[in-house]
């Protein structure tokens, strides 16, 4: 089991994760072949997947990667927020900022300056903080910068006064009821109630094209399988075994002379860029992002993806937030009145029947089948938070 | 009142036939018709007069008008001032028309399938809207009923200029009631600002301060302009030191409506958050479904009111205990079917009570339907208490004012005066000694889930009288609950009371400069800050730590 | 809080003087004074509420007093750090619970406690030298765990988890120990094994040790301080404290 000590960083991500494996090389034929299919086959084959489809796979794979984001820090860190969604939205305000910017002057209003809803406003001029936004570079850094820094200065001011557990759970939560509320306000210059729609372009590319979408379809996948990656590295490095050790027992990593609150603040910041990103990646694909990306709601059916996936265990979250998005996909357009039940249902049936996720049903089962290396899976890091 | 009104329609429809033959009889008849027979002429005839009269006889009929006093004769002819007086070609009916389809001056009944052609305006000049003003305010000035000649002579405040100096000190001299005395004093004040002599005018300044009707505020300020204007220095100063005074106690008025204000929506924060303080500051238990148990009451209220529709008054207090028992119940089964095996891990209660807070919500819209419902309110809870002319309180949020600190009270005793209280806190305190000595510390647990549900639904009840009752209606204070226990202080009721009225303050007493939704988030942002400096809460009991060793 | 001089001469590896912490009004800690020698082993005695965990959690930067100096190597004031600070600068402390990572081997939670690396940065781009991994397998061999290196902790007996955080504790190599109750859970022949492996600590460490066992005591064979409602009732060996009329009327002689 602690085959992580040896080798190098590489051997360390791929060679020691079965699971992730499978799900590195599922996730790489996806997203190369469903663009490929897209775009090659003929419409009506069986082989031909209708770009709604694609861009519905797009949906849950950033999903997917919001879900390894909450992962990261509930998961290892034992730090619940109810407020990821926030940072999702971030990024995909700051993703939607660069698209309205990219509308120029082919707006109703046929401002070259100021996008529809400014001009419906009555404003003269670009507020500041949309300067820039009419670069891609920047608006990429801001995707990053933008939930970043949010959740640094958040994170730097609680985790060092120590608000843990459910405490820090709530004030996650009123983070993102406080954002929300912001973002009705049109005065904040983010379009108010309606937020930032009509995209036309990115990089020049027609949004509505199915190239284009392709495109953002493999940019998903790859996002995710570098999310995975990236998360995967951290938690398989020493500060992963100092995170398992603050979720396990905060005061033992602290008289180990560990900064707890440094850790958790690193996890916490690396966590809300993952997020930004996957909003980033979210918003070309479905073309609008308004207010109601902060509602409490969303942040915490985050939170259910990762625990019927399990969590604990980063492939997991990518396997709930498919799960769960399915499910809600089509619950929600056959039986939509049965979908909140059912959502209700989960979060009660998983955190008492199922504290480990599917995963850790699927390693039961292996376990009782009494399969060779079965019992406490290929991930050690599982347990309550 | 019905018979009356039938034998007047039918009065008035046979009346009005005849002269229907001869449309140019003209001037000359009316006057005749007048002198003809005026001791029997009720109001009913002059009125019918009036239609074919011109202006000069209109006057005259005005006055013979004013003399029936007839409960008809102040409305017909304020519409016939407002021009909103017409009658039906066909049949010669008055009828009052602003918008919509005309009513019956006589029985208020609304005629439909009339167009605009049916129905002719009894038009007046100038000369008669004077008359008509000034007749209007001598009929409320003298008027039996005190209510009448009040609103009368506030409505002179607006037209003090107009008025008959005459009228004026003749109902001053006759006005028995101080209050109302004091407003045409007010009048007379306005009227003497217009005098010529220096000395009147600052007598009327004199008569005015102090005074909170806008009106005279207005009069005051026009007069200051006017005084610069002229270069009037001392009537300027005067003028300005009365206009600062009342300006003063506006001041003090609003802050005082916000302060009143911010402490019904601390209470209605109070009501939500004890419920809470017990289930999350007692037991430990984190229950996200507590804005449901909130609905639920609200829903229960709406529920017995249906059954009960004709006494609104009896049906709310009905509902208290009604709720409390439905919340209550559906608290103890969560205690026992979910929380109860979730015990000393938090974060999964969040999750597995959020999850139910789904259940209760898609429950409930399958019920009752995805739209809002509005529960009556009853009468005693409506009106208002006039404080002073520039502020009025209403009285529901008084009543929820008390209410809610008659609950915290209950809950008090509770706690320190029952068995219960106390097996309850020996329970939170140490539960294997509570155990050891014959307390069944499940139904304890199970009673207190209970109590702290039910108390939820009582807020249902009192929410139901401010805002409309919806499937979404708890979400709203769940988090705002959560953040007067944590402000307050954990596991303590008198943190929550202080913490659920000092935020409903701060919130009210910013949003008039910084707008609701700026308020809200500022509030929020100073209890994350707050959270920060003192993790514990307001009033946190400092105790040995005990998390480890 | 400003450093204040020491009023004894002696160096010292900790020094308390007259610390007094409460809570609520009640005085946890009354003008406690106490002094431990480099390369002393103290035991420590009480009964329940005399003070000995908010003792240890004033020292740790966990509590601060209201008033007292508390100086570690006689010149630094531990009252500014925290629990963190504290630990790097050496001071070890194990609590009465066994707080080891469950989900985390045995080779893994001693790997963590290896002095040094703290830092987020150093623990990303943390590598197993066999320096440190040499360093590992002597801990092991000292506590007796080889075979269960690779181990989860959480599957570890009571007794094997007291020995483990002792192992961490070494594995932060801490110039002073504090051990609260040490003993607890542990079998006979455990404990006398605790007690040896204390006594050749303290050839290299300063100890305090915390402990209700009079037999574990009486093994440590080093000088005993009885706290009592906050302060310290006697000092002495082990014999001349068991004779001590006050401890006998307060504490032993129940």
């Amino acid at each position: 089991m602690n085959d992580s000590f040896k080798g190098g960083p590489l051997t360390r991500l791929i060679m020691n994760d079965q699971a992730g494996r499978r799900l590195l090389g599922v996730l790489l034929a996806i997203s190369i072949l469903v663009p490929l299919s897209n775009l090659l086959m003929p419409e009506g084959s069986i082989l031909h997947v209708s770009t709604f489809t694609m861009t519905l796979l797009g949906k849950y794979l950033c999903y997917a990667l919001l879900a390894v984001a909450v992962d990261l820090i509930w998961g290892y860190c034992g730090i619940l927020s109810l407020g990821h969604g926030a940072f999702f939205a971030l990024g995909g305000y700051a993703m939607g900022m660069y698209l309205m910017r990219q509308i120029g002057d082919r707006g109703v209003y046929a401002n070259p300056e100021l996008p529809d809803f400014m001009v419906f406003l009555n404003w003269t001029e670009l507020p500041w903080y949309w300067y820039g936004f009419d670069q891609f570079w920047f608006a990429m850094v801001m995707v990053l910068a933008a939930p970043g820094i949010l959740a640094f200065v958040f994170g730097a001011l609680a985790f060092r006064s120590r608000v843990t557990g459910v405490y820090l759970s709530i004030i996650t939560q009123a983070l993102t009821y406080a954002l929300l509320l912001a973002f009705f306000r049109n005065d904040m210059g983010f379009g108010g109630n309606n937020g930032l729609t009509d995209f036309k372009d990115i990089l020049g590319f027609d949004l509505q094209a199915d190239t284009t979408r392709a495109a953002l379809f493999f940019s998903s996948g790859l996002a995710l399988m570098m999310g995975y990656l990236i998360s995967r590295y951290i938690v398989t490095s020493k500060l992963g075994r100092v995170l398992v050790a603050i979720r396990d027992s905060e005061s033992r990593a602290r008289f180990m002379g560990y900064r707890v609150e440094h850790y958790k603040l690193f996890v916490f910041v690396v966590s809300a860029m993952l997020a930004g990103v996957a909003g980033a990646l979210y918003v070309p694909q479905v073309g609008i992002i308004n207010p109601g990306e902060f509602s409490p709601i969303n942040s915490i059916e985050i939170i259910i993806w990762v625990a019927v996936g399990g969590r604990g265990t980063l492939f997991g979250a990518v396997i709930g937030a498919i799960l769960v998005n399915y499910a809600k996909t089509y619950f929600t357009g056959a039986f939509a009145e049965l979908w909140l039940f059912l959502l209700g249902g989960l979060f009660v049936l998983t955190t008492l029947y199922l504290p480990k996720g599917v995963v850790g049903l699927w390693a039961q089962i292996k376990g009782k089948m009494g399969g060779p290396g079965s019992g406490s899976g290929s991930e050690k890091a599982e347990g309550q938070a | 009142m019905t018979a009356y009104a039938r034998f007047s329609l039918l009065f008035l429809s046979l009346f009005f036939t005849a002269p229907l033959f001869a449309e140019d009889m003209e001037t000359a008849s009316a006057e005749t018709v007048i002198s003809d027979i005026a001791e029997e002429k009720t109001l009913q005839d002059y009125l019918a007069e009036l239609t074919e009269a011109g202006f000069r006889e209109k006057e005259e009929l005005v006055l013979k008008v004013v003399e029936t006093d007839e409960p008809e004769t102040l409305p017909v002819m304020q519409a016939l001032l407002e021009g909103d007086l017409y009658y039906v070609k066909d049949g010669n009916t008055l009828v009052y028309k602003t918008s919509g389809d005309p009513v019956t001056v006589f029985g208020g009944e609304t005629m439909t399938g009339l167009g605009s052609r049916d129905i002719k305006k009894i038009s007046v000049n100038n000369s008669l809207r004077t008359l008509l003003r000034a007749q209007i305010s001598r009929v409320e000035l003298f008027s039996k009923n005190p209510q009448t000649r009040k609103t009368a002579a506030i409505n002179l405040l607006k037209s003090a200029d107009e008025l008959d100096p005459a009228l004026l000190d003749e109902a001053l001299s006759q006005e028995a009631d101080a209050g109302i005395k004091e407003i045409l004093l007010l009048v007379e004040g306005i009227r003497q600002l217009e005098s010529d002599d220096s000395a009147v005018r600052l007598e009327g300044i004199t008569a005015l301060t102090g005074s909170l009707y806008p009106e005279v505020r207005g009069a005051l300020s026009n007069f200051a302009n006017r005084a610069e204007a002229d270069g009037n220095g001392k009537e300027l100063a005067a003028a300005e030191a009365a206009l600062s005074k009342i300006n003063a106690m506006l001041r003090f008025n609003s802050i005082f409506e916000n302060l009143y204000f911010g402490l019904a929506l601390g209470a209605v924060l109070l009501l939500a958050a004890i419920g809470l303080a017990i289930t999350f500051g007692v037991m430990g238990v984190i229950n996200m479904a507590h804005g449901e148990m909130i609905m639920l009451g609200a829903y229960t209220t709406y529920v017995v009111q249906q059954l009960m529709p004709a006494n609104p008054g009896a049906s709310l207090i009905v509902s208290i205990p009604a709720a409390f028992l439905v919340a209550g119940l559906v608290g103890v089964a969560i205690e026992r079917g979910i929380i109860r095996h979730l015990y000393g891990r938090p974060l999964e209660t969040l999750l597995a009570t959020f999850g139910l807070s789904l259940i209760l919500q898609q429950a409930v819209r399958s019920i009752f339907g995805p739209l809002n419902r509005s529960v009556v309110t009853p009468e005693w809870m409506a009106g208002t208490f006039e404080v002073n002319p520039a502020l009025a309180l209403t009285y529901n949020r008084l009543y929820i004012i008390i209410f809610s600190l008659l609950v915290l009270a209950m809950l008090a005793l509770v706690l320190k005066r029952t068995l219960f209280g106390l097996q309850m806190r020996a329970v939170t305190m140490n539960r294997p000694m509570a155990s050891s000595m014959g307390i069944r510390t499940g139904w304890v647990d199970a009673l207190t889930f209970g109590l702290g549900s039910g108390i939820a639904g009582i807020a249902g009840v009192a929410l139901s009288q401010l805002t409309n009752v919806g499937p979404n209606m708890g979400q709203s204070y769940i988090i705002d609950s959560f953040m007067v226990v944590v402000f307050g202080g954990v596991g303590n009721l008198w943190g929550t009371l202080v913490g659920a009225m000092s935020l409903g303050v701060v919130n009210k007493i910013l949003e008039p400069w910084a707008g609701a939704v700026v308020a809200k988030i500022l509030v929020l942002v100073f209890i994350i800050l707050f959270i920060q400096k003192r993790p514990r809460g307001l009033f946190a009991l400092k105790g040995r730590s005990v998390d480890m060793g | 809080m400003s450093i204040q001089a020491k009023h004894i001469e002696q160096p010292t590896v900790l020094y308390l003087n007259g610390v007094s912490v409460s809570f609520d009004g009640f005085k946890a800690l009354n003008s406690l004074s106490l002094y431990i020698a480099p390369g002393e082993m103290r035991a420590i005695i009480g009964p329940n509420g005399a003070g000995k965990t908010t003792m240890m959690d004033v020292i740790t930067g966990k509590t601060k007093p209201d008033e007292g100096t508390i100086l570690f190597k006689d010149e630094i004031d531990l009252t500014k750090y925290d629990e963190a600070a504290v630990a790097n600068l050496g001071v070890g402390r194990k609590f009465q619970k066994p707080s080891v990572i469950e989900s985390l081997t045995v080779f893994e939670n001693l790997e963590m406690s290896l002095k040094g690396g703290r830092s987020v940065w150093a623990a990303l781009n943390h590598r197993l030298t066999a320096e440190k991994k040499a360093k590992i397998d002597e801990i092991l061999t000292m506590i007796d765990m080889t075979g269960r290196a690779h181990d989860m902790a959480g599957s570890l007996s009571h007794g094997q988890k007291q020995w483990l955080e002792i192992g961490m504790l070494l594995g932060q190599e801490p110039q002073l120990l504090l051990i609260d109750e040490p003993a607890a859970g542990m079998t006979d022949e455990e404990t006398m094994k605790t007690a040896e492996l204390f006594k050749m600590l303290a050839k290299k460490h300063s100890l305090m040790v915390v402990e209700h066992d009079m037999d574990f005591i009486e093994a440590l064979d080093c000088k005993v301080t009885v706290l009592c409602e906050g302060s310290v009732l006697a000092e002495g060996s082990l014999a001349a404290v068991k004779a001590n009329q006050k401890v006998i009327e307060t504490y032993l002689g129940r």
